[in-house]
């Protein structure tokens, strides 16, 4: 198909302290209904969005954590994670969770979609794609 | 005594931790809620703003730090985790709260 279009989501923002974490995972959800390339990119505190753990029982805050484990089941096909950013923050991919892709046609699977780029891999991927949006 | 600085933004968005600290004078108390708790973890390049600042007590909120999923063998020594009835007891023991944003 031509017209589907690489769509990136920017993220950059710690998950509790705005809302913007937040909002971005209701527009991946809602752009990931119309059948289009969605990649999500992490850099900064943004990286903060995957790390494992989480724990809202004294906090009232809702937990949207184990939304982002289900990305992989609304067709987001890549998540990638800025290495740099996360190692100025002293975590390692072994403190994010991880996200199962799979094809319902092909049957292909992906056990991990968060993948850890390198900063010009990421400036290479932003720039390949049609749209970014950024939070 | 000495006042109660909040600090509510991570040290590597904004400079709030930092200037709080630069801000406070000795024996000064420093409260990190929200994603001001991103200060207390060791391991980061944002660390040698907590260890390396001498004569006052940092403080970071707990149900913050849980939100996070930062465990508590993380945070940088020294560091005391407090709960809403700690913060309130540290607004009232202090002479006055300052927000740092």
């Amino acid at each position: 198909m031509s017209d589907v279009k690489k769509f990136m989501y920017l993220n950059r923002r710690a998950p509790y302290g705005a809302i913007y974490a937040w909002e971005s995972l209701e527009v991946v959800l809602i752009g990931a209904a119309f059948d289009q390339e969605v990649s999500l990119m992490f850099v900064d505190d943004g990286v903060y969005q995957l790390v494992k753990g989480s724990d809202t029982s004294e906090s009232d805050m809702k937990n949207f954590m184990p939304t982002y484990r289900t990305l992989g089941d609304y067709g987001v096909r890549h998540m990638f994670v800025d290495k740099a950013s996360l190692e100025a923050r002293g975590l390692t991919q072994d403190d994010l969770i991880e996200v199962a892709w799979e094809d319902w046609e092909t049957e292909e699977e992906v056990d991990n979609i968060v993948e850890l780029v390198e900063t010009d891999q990421a400036a290479q991927l932003l720039s390949d794609s049609d749209v970014v949006f950024s939070f | 005594m000495a006042d109660l600085y909040t600090v509510n933004k991570s040290p590597f968005e904004k400079n709030s931790l930092k200037d709080a600290i630069r801000f406070s004078g000795e024996g000064a108390s420093i409260l990190l809620i929200e994603d001001g708790v991103y200060g207390a973890v060791s391991g980061t390049a944002a660390e040698g703003l907590v260890t390396g600042a001498s004569g006052k007590k940092f403080y970071a909120l707990r149900s913050d730090v849980k939100a996070r999923g930062i465990a508590e063998d993380r945070l940088i020594d020294g560091v005391e985790l407090v709960d809403y009835a700690g913060f309130v007891d540290l607004v009232e023991s202090t002479d006055k709260v300052q927000a740092w944003l």
